[in-house]
């Protein structure tokens, strides 16, 4: 495949934007700061014995909250709030596509009563649906008279259902009060920048107190309503995400003020996002050539800001209309025709003993993976790489090659397994791409990765990856993912000590941009 | 005068349903409709058009010509 000689190019291109990043880190020394709650022992993508029991209980099935959870569980959001109060230079609201996945976007919406009937409907066919998230397409809190009878009508008929929204927090000190009323007890704000100035490059403007604000000072608006609401959902004891999005050279090496900032205010989890940015969705920075980063300067951001904050890596960037697992938007299946048709019947009890289930499968996977690291025990050596792996969920290997849409990437080092991020790899609704480039799209997706773990792979795709100096390993296939990785890992220093190969340190690779095709 | 919504612009995002001062915006046939007659171009409430403040489409919510311009009740 001559492609993937262009893939030197490719690398030399993204190399200097890493240095920065890099410079950056060394700056910055890590994110631990003497303000807030202390340190959050609970990682994002930690286990029940990590953190204290009240906050495992609020995340231990929250898909958005816990990596470890994403797995097993399944969220939906329902389109109920379509109006904004703000612009933001990566959002387009006049584009839409079936086929295109990303925050904004949405096929139909729906009345309060409509997501009610959908979020039962989805709940009865997807036991593991766990989360029913509020996120737009505009904000939540833009809407709030929609937004809180959906939520009335959800705790009445699905008890059990967890409640979040995602806001831009411009609203959000007015409705702190209302939230807490109706139990919602996950509220994600995005939170982009702290300083007016690079504010100011990222919203054009926004709607308060009944003008359209521009500049610096919406940008001062905005910041100071995010923050304040920030704290007062920590002061009540409500669990808080914050989402930024890296917009290199805009705010990228900002956004570690930004975690420094949020900690200290008490969020639990900060999910820094590439932003999206095709000229074909029409938003300002797809228009004006803004690009998003590559894989290894969103790792090395949110590396440098995990010293003590727990880091959120693996975020779909779903839509406002998105069903299912993260990572799979089974949104088709339910759309307001189909669900007004269903008979549905809310059955408790069948979804409590699936979830059980789930726990079992859960509780044997985490065994498996610290069984196989007393084996890494001992091992000493800063020997660091990336694995891909193709998963249809559960935490296991399962996933054929070829039918994988996305990788999930972990870190192996003498420490174990370490999720580190996702990388997508459909090629649907990309225009001109036909099967001759699949395979050159999915090495850069994951030419950072030592090795791809699968269920299977065809004899051609194993020797391509092999002249990419990606190693295909099926051998594991239908096992758990951390404890095969450990042992994957074990083996791997094991050879580089005999000299059986030479640890090479890979490339950066790309993040895709635009469309999860729906199942 | 009165505003009217360019209908092959409009997201149907609703935004200006609720700003609205005078209830005159309401949704018809999958897009939001101002009713001439409600329309006061906000004069008496706020110093600018609510709908246009608030609509994510520049030159959506534009001002129609063919209806007078509106006057405040003296």
């Amino acid at each position: 495949m001559n492609d993937l000689a262009s893939l030197d190019a490719f690398q030399a291109d993204k190399a200097e934007p890493i240095d920065n990043i890099m410079q950056q880190i060394a700056e910055h020394k890590g994110c631990g700061t003497s303000g807030g709650s202390g340190k959050a022992s609970c990682g994002s993508s930690a286990g029940a014995g990590d953190m204290p029991p009240e906050i495992w209980e609020k995340v231990k099935n929250h898909p958005c909250y816990s990596e470890e959870a994403h797995h097993h569980y399944a969220r939906m959001h329902v389109a109920v709030a379509p109006a904004c109060n703000i612009q933001c230079n990566y959002c387009n609201r006049k584009y839409d596509c079936a086929n295109e996945s990303r925050p904004g976007v949405v096929s139909e919406k729906l009345t309060p009563e409509q997501a009610a009937k959908k979020v039962l409907a989805v709940a009865s066919a997807i036991p593991q649906m766990t989360v029913l998230g509020i996120a737009g397409p505009g904000d939540p809190l833009a809407n709030p008279g929609k937004t809180f009878k959906t939520f009335e009508l959800i705790a009445e008929a699905a008890p059990d259902i967890k409640l979040c929204l995602s806001t831009n927090g411009l609203a959000l000190p007015d409705h702190v009060e209302t939230i807490k009323k109706f139990n919602v007890d996950h509220v994600t704000i995005t939170i982009n920048m702290t300083d007016p100035d690079v504010g100011a490059e990222i919203y054009p403007w926004v709607f308060w107190k009944h003008r359209r604000v521009t500049g610096k000072e919406a940008a001062k608006i905005l910041t100071d309503r995010q923050l304040q609401g920030l704290e007062m959902l920590t002061a009540n004891g409500i669990l808080c995400k914050v989402n930024s999005v890296m917009i290199p050279g805009i705010n990228d090496s900002h956004l570690v003020t930004v975690n420094r900032e949020v900690k200290s205010r008490g969020a639990f989890l900060h999910n820094i996002m590439p932003l999206i940015s095709a000229p074909e969705h029409g938003t300002v920075f797809g228009l004006n050539g803004q690009r998003g980063p590559s894989a290894q300067e969103l790792k090395a951001l949110q590396d440098s800001c995990e010293g003590e904050m727990n880091m959120m890596r693996h975020c779909r960037q779903c839509r406002a209309d998105a069903v299912g697992l993260l990572g799979e938007d089974r949104s088709a299946e339910f759309t307001t025709d189909k669900i007004m048709e269903m008979d549905v019947s809310y059955d408790l009890a069948s979804r409590q003993a699936y979830q059980e289930k789930v726990e079992e499968q859960r509780v044997a996977k985490v065994e498996a993976r610290n069984e196989k690291l007393k084996e890494l025990a001992g091992e000493e050596s800063d020997i660091k790489i990336l694995v891909a792996v193709a998963t249809k969920g559960g935490g296991l290997i399962n996933e054929h090659f070829g039918h994988a849409k996305e990788f999930q990437v972990y870190e192996l080092s003498a420490g174990g397994a370490k999720f580190v991020g996702h990388r997508r790899v459909d090629l649907y609704c990309q225009g001109g791409y036909g099967e001759e480039d699949s395979l050159e799209t999915i090495v850069r997706a994951i030419n950072d990765c030592a090795a791809v773990f699968v269920a299977k792979i065809g004899h051609c795709p194993k020797e391509d990856l092999i002249k990419a100096g990606i190693e295909p390993v099926d051998q594991y296939a239908h096992e758990f993912i951390e404890q095969s990785a450990i042992a994957y890992f074990k083996d791997y220093l094991a050879r580089v000590k005999t000299g059986e190969i030479e640890h090479v340190v890979r490339g950066d690779a790309d993040i895709r941009q635009g469309a999860y095709a729906p199942v | 005068m009165a505003y009217k919504i360019v209908a092959s612009q409009c997201t149907s995002c609703s935004a200006c349903e609720a700003e609205c001062p005078n209830v005159a915006i309401s949704e018809k046939n999958g897009t939001f409709v101002i009713n001439p007659k409600k329309c006061t171009e906000c004069i008496g409430y706020f110093d600018v058009a609510q709908c246009v403040a608030v609509c994510p489409v520049e030159n959506t919510c534009v001002i129609d010509t063919s209806y007078p311009r509106y006057q405040a009740p003296a």
